[in-house]
């Protein structure tokens, strides 16, 4: 046991291999093979986690460095690993979780064809590999190769049906919003390079390294690293590339929603809480991007759609619950969010990968309903999300949430109320989904509901592991209130310095009490609007702003991207073609006439040249008498 | 000086006697096989070369001063340092590269065009290993003459605009150069000859760095210099010559001027500038930084808007050389090793960018994106390589680029804050315009251009794979590249203290 740390490389490199073998071999392996071995290779990093995860409980933490990356005379940076209480955690949600979807996407994927088949499994063992990098490095550039990495696999994967256009736009849009948020990253790298010449977190979070940032480094430094985790996190102003994003198949969404991808913005702000701690203006306005994002998302839901699009914009509602957490410093509630989170919200994934399979692709919820009659399993797996993520007392995201939300009434009863409502708004627009999709009566057309089906076993037993996760999930963090001990916030400890604002427990009380209330009124509410949903026609008023996502997209097509293409248009038209082409032909036109005149010189009379040679020779002798 | 064929020696003189030969090599195969076996030969000592780094055991290896013209202070004085080493690694690593990925392509006469790239290369390396100012500018001339014959012989339909463009800009900015090295010249103190004789002034490189000039005579003087290595880079403005020159002229060609022949340029300025000048380049750095980080944003957003591929991957090209520009103005250990680590990482890519297009053009017909669609379903291997390449080129972690950009940020948010946040938004546009080209061309239903086309052959399979290991070599452990070319860094910036 002890000697695991000698076997940590194996952890991403054996999704690595799978990564290779399986693009390499595309053409000559069979599904079966491709489908186990990527799976197979998350499997095995997965009971390593594990392993890992025991070390690092009854051992303690480690580190691990390989080799040097980058050596120069000042500036040293190692390819190392580090492994606590946080990154052991995030393994065991990215390998776990990633493994269930592997699983389902086995099923899910069958009907591609056998290379394609090969190249969906490749993709997502590199997706894996990424994400475990990120959360494995020692340092914030190995981290930085990870957040990159995990962006081009979204890329890949969103664009996975690469025919049509518009999915690889949105993979484009999704690598480009990244990017923007990387920018943020590399320079609150470069920042701290350049201030304290590391960017390695143990020597970075000491008292004597600190203490040679002023204010306006840490301000600084966390707001630009925060501007990262916007773009890879999905906050306000860079989460519109991830309802987009649901363009790629099915399960690679539960893997970008739920075990990678949107939670390294999280991991990141946790993994530097220490800096953020610091930063009170930093916080602020991570508590304020938080706040806005859960509520705007929440409110754009209530108005979708289709199925994926509702999930997508709840999860975007729900990390800005988890910045709300970490905004208040209150850490320990963010990362417990992103367990049950992970749990609930890959499981109605891909339960609504389990819808689209049997509606033969259709997405939009207007058109099934009464699903529950036909696919038993699934139904009863998405609602047993539903009441997770709406909090309902005994499932998981009850204590995450309720923890969120204690902390935000520790800063005060205003942020407490919005970010209550934006709660309601979930359990709301969850429960318009759950009733339209699976209850009334279906509205799809005949064939549709003759093809109607239960999915195949490897679909749905993961669907199964995930519900059960997402109700007993919460045992990890049950609160003193409620007689426990809050495992996970004692296991983070040496990591993470709980936020001091202890509530007393009957106000704990009254808060559960009062959101209990609240949610399952909103529960109430979406049942008796949508229990017997007949489709109906196109929103209008402040509905169709609602359904059309506030017109952020069109905002920053005419705000941003067209400006700027047109400054492009101009560049070339203009400065390139008329200006500067226009100046050097000008004085290729110049030598052009000078020479034409020139060339009269050569007249063919030897009379004028021997007159130009006598010039000439004169001149030489001047020269030679000046110099 | 020694007793030995130096490193120098081998690779200008035997690259050179293999252009002769080709040139009296008439059939179309015995040209090209010639110019690949060739073009190894030279390989295989520039590899040796870099097993004999150690100066303090094998200087006599690496140095060789023969007598020439004496009576002027000249003597034609070649020296392989870690700069060198570095750049005439990449000249003879991207030759055999280029000859085997176009070997396809049939010129005609084939003698001429294999002899002049092969007299293009000695001159390049005569460049990278002169230290001696005449017998540099004489093969900075041989270097670019060849090319313009290239060009106006074997390049596309216009290429007597191209070319012409080309020359002038090029010819310009020799002039002001040899204008500027006589300038020097005139001002450089005494020199002593082994053997006794004396003459008044010297072209030797060291003599240049110790020559009399006052700062208003540097001032002027860089900027007759800088002229002419900025064309060459190109830097904003100097720079339109370019995509006119790489969209007609044959694309091996092309991947000469592109891979190779742009390091000239900010060779110049590390072997030339800024020791000779070291003042002026101290004060003008931050102009000069300005002038590069423009030149980022404006050929970027010039290749956000372009149609035609070719040009697109000339205006990325200089949006990258104007990183490295700013970088090696910057002046810090981390900058300027960045420069040396892209400089090297930028020709390998780009060179892989180009057998990508060349493959497109020569099977489609067609130079613009908006003709082309759907390549990845005919061509999936050709693909993969692209967008390995692609990836390269906006400099994700794992590959050879991201090293060197990553340095070059950090060297230059080290000089200035606001040189890193202007220069990187370059970052999210080469994601833009390298993102938009794959989807529009590569991905999408196949069209009738592109129905028909065959996958990538051997030799260019072999070509991309070499490298595809460098940018993975290179991206994982760049190390090595470092410790080769360290010296040359620290010894650049103690120049300048």
């Amino acid at each position: 046991m002890s000697n695991i740390s000698a076997l940590i490389w194996l952890i991403p490199v054996l999704p690595l291999i799978g990564f290779l073998v399986n693009g390499l071999g595309r053409k000559q392996l069979s599904k079966g093979i491709s489908g186990t071995l990527g799976s197979g290779v998350i499997l095995a990093s997965f009971i390593l986690s594990v392993l890992v995860f025991f070390q690092v409980k009854n051992v303690g933490a480690f580190n691990v460095n390989f080799f040097d990356f980058i050596r120069l005379s000042d500036f040293k940076l190692a390819f190392e690993f580090k492994v606590d209480q946080l990154s052991a955690i995030f393994l065991l949600v990215i390998t776990g979780i990633g493994f269930l979807i592997h699983v389902y996407s086995t099923s899910y994927m069958h009907e591609e064809p056998s290379k394609d088949f090969a190249k969906y499994f490749s993709y997502l063992n590199l997706f894996v590999f990424s994400m475990l990098l990120l959360v494995m490095g020692g340092n914030f550039v190995i981290m930085f190769i990870g957040w990159e990495g995990v962006g081009l696999c979204s890329y890949l994967l969103i664009g996975f049906w690469f025919k049509k256009p518009e999915y690889t736009s949105a993979a484009n849009k999704a690598f480009i919003m990244n990017r923007i948020g990387d920018l943020g990253f590399l320079l609150a790298v470069f920042w701290l390079i350049a201030k304290v010449g590391t960017a390695n977190y143990d020597v970075l979070f000491t008292p004597e390294t600190l203490k040679l940032l002023t204010a306006t480094d840490i301000t600084g430094i966390t707001l630009l690293l925060f501007v990262g985790a916007t773009g890879k996190s999905a906050q306000i102003p860079l989460y519109t590339w991830l309802p987009d994003a649901m363009a790629g198949p099915t399960p690679v969404s539960a893997l970008i929603h739920a075990a990678t991808m949107v939670t390294a913005g999280i991991y990141m702000i946790a993994r530097s809480n220490t800096l953020f701690s610091l930063a009170p203006i930093t916080q602020t306005v991570i508590t304020v991007v938080g706040l806005a994002t859960a509520l705007l998302a929440a409110s754009i839901a209530i108005k979708q759609n289709d199925i994926k699009k509702i999930l997508a914009y709840s999860t975007v509602s729900q990390l800005g619950f988890m910045f709300l957490a970490l905004g208040t410093g209150n850490y320990t509630a963010a990362v417990f969010h992103v367990i049950t989170h992970a749990f609930f919200k890959a499981l109605m994934f891909l339960g609504s990968g389990s819808v689209i399979h049997a509606m033969g692709g259709e997405q939009d919820i207007r058109k099934m309903g009464g699903l529950h009659k036909h696919m038993k399993i699934t139904s009863i797996t998405f609602l047993i999300g539903c009441l997770a993520i709406s909090g309902i007392p005994g499932f998981s995201g009850f204590f995450s949430k309720d923890e969120i939300l204690a902390g935000a009434y520790g800063h005060g009863p205003l942020l407490y109320g919005i970010a209550l409502f934006a709660a309601l708004l979930t359990a709301f627009y969850m429960f318009r989904l759950y009733f339209i999709t699976f209850r009334g009566t279906f509205r799809g057309t005949h064939e549709q509901e003759h093809h109607l089906h239960e999915s195949p076993s490897a679909m749905t037993i993961p669907l199964i592991i995930l519900a059960i996760l997402s109700v007993v999930g919460g045992v990890i963090g049950v609160p003193e209130a409620l007689g426990g001990h809050h495992e996970l916030a004692q296991f983070l400890s040496p990591i993470v310095k709980t936020a001091s604002h202890h509530l007393d427990h009957s106000t704990e009380y009254i808060l559960m009490g009062l959101s209990t209330v609240l949610v399952l009124a909103s529960i109430f509410t979406a049942f008796s609007l949508y229990k017997n949903y007949k489709a109906e026609g196109e929103a209008t008023g402040f509905g169709k702003v609602l359904q059309n996502k506030w017109y952020v997209d069109e905002l920053y097509q005419t705000a941003i991207v067209q400006p700027l293409a047109a400054l492009g248009a101009f560049f070339n038209n203009i400065i390139e073609k008329k200006v500067i082409d226009g100046f050097v032909n000008g004085v290729g036109r110049a030598v052009n006439y000078g020479s034409r005149q020139i060339r009269l010189l050569q007249s063919g009379q030897v009379g004028a040249y021997v007159l130009l040679m006598v010039i000439g020779m004169l001149l030489l002798f001047i020269i030679q008498l000046f110099v | 000086m020694g007793n030995y064929i130096t490193f120098p020696e081998l690779l200008l003189w035997l690259t050179l006697v293999a252009g002769i030969i080709a040139f009296f090599l008439k059939k179309q195969g015995s040209a090209k096989a010639w110019a690949i076996l060739s073009s190894l030969i030279i390989l295989g000592v520039s590899v040796a070369s870099l097993f004999f780094a150690d100066d303090a055991k094998y200087a006599s290896f690496n140095k060789v001063n023969y007598y020439w013209l004496k009576y002027i202070g000249n003597s034609f004085y070649l020296g392989l340092d870690s700069t060198g080493r570095l750049l005439t690694f990449l000249t003879a690593l991207s030759f055999p590269i280029i000859f085997i990925s176009t070997q396809q392509n049939n010129y005609k006469n084939p003698n001429s065009f294999y002899g002049l790239m092969l007299l293009t290369q000695a001159g390049l390396m005569g460049v990278f290993l002169a230290w001696d100012a005449l017998v540099f500018y004489f093969f900075w001339e041989l270097a670019l003459i060849p090319v313009y014959f290239l060009c106006s012989m074997w390049g596309g339909e216009k290429r007597i605009q191209a070319t012409f463009k080309f020359f002038v800009y090029t010819f310009a900015g020799s002039l002001l150069m040899l204008i500027g090295i006589i300038y020097v010249y005139l001002h450089t103190p005494e020199r002593a000859f082994d053997d006794g004789h004396i003459s008044q002034h010297s072209f030797a490189l060291q003599s240049f760095m110790h020559a009399v000039l006052s700062k208003g005579e540097q001032t002027w003087l860089f900027w007759l210099f800088f002229a002419a290595f900025a064309i060459k880079m190109p830097i904003f403005p100097f720079h339109t010559w370019q995509p006119d020159t790489y969209d007609q002229s044959p694309t091996s060609v092309t991947m000469v001027l592109s891979g190779v022949m742009v390091k000239m340029g900010l060779f110049g300025v590390i072997r030339w500038l800024m020791p000779v000048l070291p003042d002026a380049s101290l004060q003008f750095a931050n102009l000069v930084i300005v002038l590069s980080i423009i030149g980022i944003l404006y050929a970027s957003f010039i290749a956000i808007k372009q149609d035609n591929i070719k040009k697109l991957i000339a205006y990325s090209s200089i949006a990258h050389i104007g990183l490295m520009s700013a970088a090696l103005f910057a002046n810090n250990e981390m900058s300027v090793q960045g420069v040396y680590l892209q400089m090297f990482s930028h020709g390998i890519n780009i060179i892989g960018m180009w057998i990508v297009v060349d493959m497109l053009e020569k099977q489609t017909g067609a130079k613009n994106i908006s003709q082309l669609s759907g390549v990845a379903h005919k061509a999936p291997a050709l693909t993969i390589f692209l967008v390995i390449i692609a990836l390269a080129n906006i400099a994700l972690p794992l590959t050879n680029a991201f090293v060197g950009e990553f340095l070059m940020f950090g060297g230059l948010y080290k000089a200035n804050v606001w040189y890193a946040v202007v220069a990187g938004l370059g970052i999210i546009l080469a994601a833009v315009y390298t993102l938009r080209m794959i989807q529009k061309v590569f991905y999408g239903e196949s069209n009738a251009l592109t129905q028909n086309m065959q996958d990538i052959s051997l030799g260019q399979k072999f070509a991309l794979g070499v490298i595809v290991v460098f940018i993975f070599g290179l991206g994982i452990m760049p190390q090595p590249l470092i410790e080769l070319t360290k010296e040359a860094v620290n010894g650049l910036l103690a120049i300048k203290k």
